[in-house]
């Protein structure tokens, strides 16, 4: 059995008194590349941002490895959602990607030549390198994706969150990116992202969560990705035909 | 100059100063509004505090006023996060209650002394240098200089301390909280530091001109760069400049020099608004008449790379044929042999082999928006940056 990366217990979460994440218990295994899945107000987000300690619950737990988030902060990278950020702010590609390090520099001290460094080859790997210097509301949306990834890269964590990366990309940033997150498994990171494109969770992904309030299924894609787990998640008749 | 004016414009360039840092960071979180508010709803705390310590330059009224500041922003939100309203109507809500608060207490109590509505709400900065702090008996200044130097002193290690805990929060408040910095935190210490220095700055210049010195020089700079750190410079330095231009108009008009400075800042924004190298209101027309030219270049040459037939690229045919006005066509002739795009050979229109790999690049570009191979083409042409 591999080991448990994140587990949640018993996890309620609401927004004035309304909960929008109901009794949630699940054991994300270490290594997998897994899809939250769930529609419109199935509090996927809501999933993310509790575990990762943005969101504060009314009821249950959360550990990551086996510890509190707290404490393990430096092992989880975060991809917000594009569009929770302005993107007019006055800074660059590389400055953006810079922040990445901060959480590993702590309160007070200044990143130096080693984090502009970590940021630099993060950005390579994203084939953003050529685009460091420039503004970032200069970017397209896709771009502007690939920097949020970089900036997560350069956390070198062995978790990463993602709150919809595909959202809004186009086809050429969406297979870029979905090679970078293989790549991460491969390399025997978690990677856990909020998905909404059904069509292509068998291809992209190995595990799969089904969430609307409460969750409905846990597991690996080959198992638990069918017709019925779907049906009881959106709540029509849903039909997805997997490739074999 | 005597003494006295150079004093006046001493403590106004660091009042502007003092205004612009925080300023930089409320503009940049869209929370313009609510230094307005603080700058209303300290009045209580300032009446209050002067009840008690029975000294306008005492530091406990400084902090006392601050703190009304503060709780200002947490009933805001508190009425925000009902849910019931939007920010704006609560701020509406919050600061005319406390500042009418304010103006009651004023009215009631403190007819006596030097405290009016028109003097926290205008200041004087003309009578800020008869005010001076004797330290044993030598005089060290007008007290006014002092408050604002300490209070700026302040600002100023705040701003290097936690600059990179500021900028990440402004930018990406998710990010923050999951990497262990507070927003929260460094939400309430930046409105701290504003409330802090728009009660310190009142007394010399009055918490109109504080809500100015606070949003005006930013939302200037804002329009000229796209790099924080010099936001904060251009913005510290629109400040000092309005401060002390100001001074100088209001010295000629022999006017409130509080107002003039507002006047000041209010004409550089005006200035900048219109002039600005890229965001403009000019630049930006100019830009969308580039791009429009540029879409008809586009058009024109993609017409000469899908025909080879003669008669499709007769220079008479073609203004008939892409349904142009003569200017219009003539300009981007013009414009098309001027970048070797194209050849004229006995009013045939041909495409020149740059033209051709320029128009293959172009179309490639629109369709894929893979835009790496064409980054230096960008330089040349509007349409294709972003």
């Amino acid at each position: 059995m591999k080991q448990i990366a994140v587990k949640v217990d018993d996890l309620t979460v609401a927004y004035n008194y309304k909960p929008v994440l109901w009794d949630i218990d699940l054991e994300i295994p270490e290594g997998v590349l897994m899809a939250i899945v769930g529609p419109n107000g199935a509090g996927k987000s809501t999933l993310i941002k509790s575990i990762l300690g943005i969101l504060k619950p009314i009821a249950g737990s959360v550990s990551i490895y086996d510890k509190p988030y707290e404490k393990q902060r430096q092992l989880v990278a975060y991809v917000p959602q594009k569009g929770s950020v302005d993107w007019d702010f006055p800074t660059t590609a590389l400055d953006v990607v810079m922040m990445g390090t901060y959480g590993s520099l702590g309160w007070i001290k200044r990143p130096k030549q080693k984090e502009k460094k970590a940021a630099l080859e993060a950005l390579e790997k994203v084939g953003m390198l050529a685009f460091k210097g420039r503004q970032i509301s200069q970017l397209s949306g896709g771009q502007q994706q690939r920097i949020f990834l970089a900036r997560a890269l350069v956390q070198n964590a062995s978790i990463y969150f993602m709150d919809e990366p595909f959202q809004g990309v186009d086809a050429t940033t969406e297979i870029a990116i979905i090679n970078i997150l293989k790549e991460l498994r491969k390399a025997g990171k978690t990677v856990i992202v909020v998905h909404h494109d059904l069509q292509t969770v068998p291809e992209y992904f190995d595990w799969v969560t089904f969430l609307n309030v409460k969750k409905i299924a846990t597991g690996p894609v080959k198992d638990i990705f069918n017709d019925d787990n779907l049906t009881k998640t959106y709540g029509i008749n849903y039909k997805v035909s997997i490739q074999e | 100059m005597n003494s006295a004016q150079i004093e006046i414009q001493l403590i106004a360039s660091l009042v502007a100063i003092a205004c612009a840092i925080p300023g930089t960071f409320l503009v940049l979180r869209k929370m313009a509004m609510i230094s307005d508010a603080i700058s209303h709803s300290i009045l209580p705390g300032i009446v209050i505090g002067f009840f008690i310590t029975h000294n306008l330059n005492s530091p406990l009224l400084i902090l006392f006023a601050a703190f009304t500041g503060i709780i200002t922003v947490i009933l805001v939100e508190y009425i925000q996060k009902t849910g019931l309203v939007k920010e704006d109507t609560a701020i509406g809500l919050v600061f005319p209650a406390l500042f009418s608060i304010g103006v009651i207490l004023i009215a009631k109590n403190a007819n006596d002394v030097h405290l009016d509505v028109d003097a926290v709400l205008l200041g004087e900065l003309a009578f800020a240098p008869f005010d001076r702090l004797l330290i044993s008996g030598i005089d060290v200044g007008p007290k006014a200089l002092w408050i604002i130097g300490i209070i700026l002193l302040i600002t100023i290690s705040l701003l290097i301390a936690f600059f990179k805990e500021l900028k990440i929060s402004t930018f990406d408040a998710g990010l923050a909280a999951s990497l262990g910095f507070s927003p929260a935190i460094i939400h309430y210490g930046l409105m701290s530091v504003a409330s802090v220095t728009t009660v310190g700055a009142f007394d010399a210049v009055g918490a109109i001109l504080v809500v100015a010195l606070m949003i005006a020089p930013a939302a200037t700079a804002y329009l000229l760069t796209t790099d924080l750190k010099k936001m904060l410079s251009l913005a510290i330095g629109f400040g000092v400049l309005s401060a002390i231009s100001g001074y100088w108009f209001a010295h000629w008009l022999d006017a409130s020099i509080a107002g003039s400075i507002t006047t000041m800042l209010g004409l550089i924004f005006l200035l900048v608004y219109l002039f600005a190298p890229s965001k403009g209101v000019i630049a930006v027309l100019y830009r969308e008449k580039q791009q429009r030219t540029e879409v008809s270049l586009l058009t024109f040459l993609l017409h000469l790379k899908n025909h080879n037939e003669e008669e499709e690229r007769h220079v008479n045919h073609l203004r008939e044929h892409i349904n142009w006005q003569k200017v219009r066509a003539k300009t981007v002739l013009e414009l098309a042999l001027k970048n070797n795009m194209i050849v004229i050979d006995e009013n045939i229109v041909s495409l020149t082999k740059k033209g051709n790999t320029f128009t293959s690049k172009a179309i490639d570009y629109i369709i894929t928006n893979e835009d790496t191979q064409i980054e230096d083409m960008k330089d040349d042409f509007f349409l294709f940056r972003g």
